[in-house]
C-alpha cells in the first residue's frame, strides 16, 4: 500500500524455501497483516490494562466506555452538539478554507512560476509567514478578525495556502520546456499554453501540495477551534479536557485521526484517478 | 523559388565569446527535404531554433514568403527529438491539438486528425495513451501533429536520434512517404551520415567553431526511393556510398583543420 511495503524482490526472497532442509512451512505474513496485527495487539493492550484496572480510569477509560460514550455523543451529543454536528463544523471549516486557498494559492502558484514580478512579489511573503507556527499568529487574527467564524476559517486558509502555492510554483517552473516548444510551435497563445501544457503539467504537483496542505491544515483545526468555539471536534476534545473527561477527549482525538487518514486516502485515490501519466514513462 | 529564405545569419548566445552560428544563407523551397548534417558543436539545433523562432539571430534575416520570422507560429511546424508529446491527452487529441488552438470546431478536427494517423500508419491508435506508445510511435504521433496544422514548413530536430537502427531504418522511409504525399518542404537536422544522405533533396554540412555551411550537395536518392526503389538497394548502391565516403571524409577533414587551428 505505501512506499513502506518490501520490495517484491525481498518479498520473494523470503518466501523461497530453503532448500535441503525439510523444514514445516512457515508462516508467511503480508505487510498490510502484520499492519493489523499491530493494531490489534495495542487495542488489547489498552483493553487489558484498563480491565485489570492498572492505570485510573480518569487517565485511560477502557474501550468500552469509549464505545459507550461514541454511542451516546451521536445520539445525544455533548456540549448540546452531537458527535455529527461537531465533526461537520470542523469538516466545514476546513472545507471552506480549502476551497478558497485552492482559488486563490493556484492562480498565485501560476504566477510566480511563470512571471518574475510575480515571483518578487509573492515570494518573501509566503516564505516569511509559511514556517511560523499558525498559533503565533491566531492572537493577531483575533485582533484584527475578532472571534467569529471568519478568523477559524482563515487561520486554516492561511495554512493551506502556502503549501499550495510553493507546490504549483515548482510544477509550473519545472513544466517540459519541449513541450511548450511544441505547443508554441502549432500556434498556442500565452493563455492557451497556461490552461492546455503548464497547468496540466503542474497538477501533479499541485495535488501533491493540496495533500500536504490538508495535513497541515487539518492539524491547525484543533488550534482554529480555540477561538471562542461552540461546535467542532478541536472544540469537543479542549472543552472535554477541561471538564477531565477523558472518553471523549480519547474519542475525539481518534475521530481526528481517522479523518485525516481518510482524508489522505481519498487524495491519493483523487492523484490516481486525474493524473494517470504521473510516474508512467513517458 | 524559394518559401523560406535565410540570409547571413549569425547567432551568439549571451555572454559566449564565440558565435554559435556565422553567416549563414540557405533557401527552402517546395520539393525541397533540407537536411543540415553535421558533427555536435556545429549549431545544427540553433540553427532550427532560430527558424522555428525560439530564438531571435544575432544578426541576419529569415523569411517565410518574405515575410521576416518573428517568434514561434503554426506556419512552421517542429517534430522534436523527444516525443514533446502531451501525456494528458489520447493519441487522437494530441493529433487535433494544433486545430484545437487555431478553434476549430471538434468534429473537423477529428476527421483531420484521423487522416493524419491513417498517414503516419496508425490508424486504430486514436484512443491509446502516450505512455503505451514505443518510442516509433511516439515520433509518429508527433509527425502526425505537427502536419494536422498544416504548417507552411516542416522542421525537424533530430526526430529519429532516440530510435533504434531498425526502426529508424522504417521512420526514414515513412518520411520520404509522408513528404511525398503532403509535398510539404522538410528542414531536418542529423548527426546520421547515412541517413542524411538517403533521405536529402539538399544536404548541407556544418561544421563548428563558430557553425558554418562548408558544402552543399544536391543529391537524389530519396527520389530514387519515390520513384519505386528499394531502400536497401539505394544504400548498398556505389554511388550511395561513395557520396556517405564523401561527406564522412569532409566531417573528419573539417575535424582535423580545427584541431591544428587549436595546435
Amino acid at each position: 500500500m505505501s512506499k513502506y511495503q518490501a520490495s517484491p524482490v525481498t518479498e520473494a526472497l523470503a518466501h523461497t524455501p530453503s532448500p535441503g532442509r525439510n523444514a514445516a512451512p512457515r508462516l508467511y505474513l503480508s505487510t498490510r497483516a502484520i499492519s493489523v496485527l499491530t493494531l490489534i495487539v495495542l487495542l488489547g493492550a489498552w483493553w487489558l490494562v484498563t480491565a485489570f484496572e492498572w492505570v485510573e480510569p480518569l487517565f485511560l477509560p477502557p474501550p468500552s466506555a469509549v464505545l459507550e460514550k461514541a454511542w451516546l455523543l451521536m445520539t445525544k451529543g455533548y456540549m448540546e452538539s452531537t458527535l455529527w454536528q461537531h465533526l461537520g463544523a470542523s469538516l466545514q471549516r476546513i472545507g471552506l478554507g480549502l476551497v478558497f486557498a485552492v482559488l486563490t494559492a493556484i492562480p498565485v502558484g501560476i504566477a510566480i512560476g511563470h512571471n518574475r514580478i510575480a515571483q518578487g512579489i509573492f515570494d518573501p511573503l509566503i516564505e516569511f509567514y509559511r514556517p511560523i507556527p499558525p498559533l503565533a499568529y491566531l492572537p493577531l487574527i483575533v485582533i484584527w478578525c475578532g472571534i467569529g467564524e471568519f478568523s477559524k476559517v482563515l487561520l486554516i486558509y492561511l495554512a493551506i495556502f502556502a503549501p499550495i502555492a510553493i507546490a504549483t510554483a515548482t510544477g509550473v517552473r519545472t513544466a517540459d520546456s519541449a513541450k511548450l516548444r511544441a505547443a508554441q510551435s502549432l500556434g498556442a497563445s500565452r493563455w492557451q499554453l497556461i490552461r492546455h501544457v503548464i497547468l496540466p503539467s503542474a497538477l501533479p504537483d499541485i495535488l501533491t501540495g493540496v495533500r500536504i496542505g490538508l495535513g497541515v491544515g487539518w492539524s491547525t483545526l484543533v488550534a482554529a477551534e480555540l477561538i471562542a468555539a461552540t461546535s467542532g471536534l478541536g472544540f469537543m476534545v479542549q472543552s472535554a479536557a477541561q471538564f477531565l473527561v477523558t472518553d471523549v477527549v480519547v474519542l475525539g482525538i481518534l475521530v481526528i485521526a481517522f479523518i485525516a487518514f481518510a482524508l489522505e486516502m481519498g487524495l491519493r485515490a483523487l492523484q490516481r484517478k486525474l493524473v494517470p501519466w504521473h510516474g508512467q514513462n513517458h | 523559388m524559394a518559401l523560406l529564405q535565410l540570409e547571413r545569419i549569425c547567432a551568439q548566445y549571451p555572454g559566449a565569446a564565440e558565435p554559435v552560428l556565422s553567416d549563414i544563407s540557405l533557401s527552402l523551397g517546395p520539393q525541397q527535404l533540407l537536411v543540415a548534417l553535421g558533427p555536435s558543436g556545429s549549431g545544427k539545433t540553433s540553427l532550427l531554433n532560430l527558424i522555428a523562432g525560439f530564438v531571435e539571430p544575432s544578426a541576419g534575416r529569415i523569411t517565410l514568403d518574405n515575410v521576416p520570422v518573428k517568434g514561434p507560429s503554426a506556419e512552421r511546424g517542429v517534430v522534436f527529438q523527444d516525443d514533446a508529446l502531451l501525456p494528458w491527452q489520447d493519441v487522437l487529441a494530441n493529433v487535433a491539438f494544433g486545430l484545437e488552438l487555431a478553434g476549430a470546431p471538434r468534429a473537423q478536427r477529428e476527421v483531420k486528425a484521423r487522416e493524419m494517423l491513417a498517414l503516419v500508419d496508425l490508424a486504430g491508435f486514436e484512443k491509446r495513451r502516450i505512455w503505451q506508445l514505443s518510442g516509433g510511435q511516439k515520433q509518429r504521433v508527433g509527425l502526425a501533429r505537427a502536419l494536422a496544422a498544416d504548417p507552411r514548413v516542416l522542421l525537424m530536430d533530430e526526430p529519429f536520434g532516440a530510435l533504434d537502427a531498425f526502426t529508424r531504418e522504417q521512420m526514414q522511409e515513412l518520411l520520404l512517404q509522408v513528404w511525398k504525399r503532403s509535398a510539404k518542404p522538410v528542414f531536418l537536422i542529423t548527426h546520421d551520415i547515412e541517413e542524411a544522405v538517403f533521405l536529402a533533396t539538399d544536404l548541407i554540412l556544418l561544421a563548428p567553431n563558430p557553425g558554418q555551411i562548408v558544402e552543399h550537395l544536391k543529391l537524389d536518392f530519396g527520389q530514387r526511393y519515390s520513384t519505386g526503389e528499394s531502400a536497401r538497394a539505394i544504400k548498398s548502391d556505389p554511388r550511395f556510398i561513395e557520396t556517405r565516403e564523401h561527406v564522412l571524409a569532409r566531417v573528419f577533414s573539417q575535424r582535423q583543420a580545427i584541431q591544428e587551428q587549436r595546435a
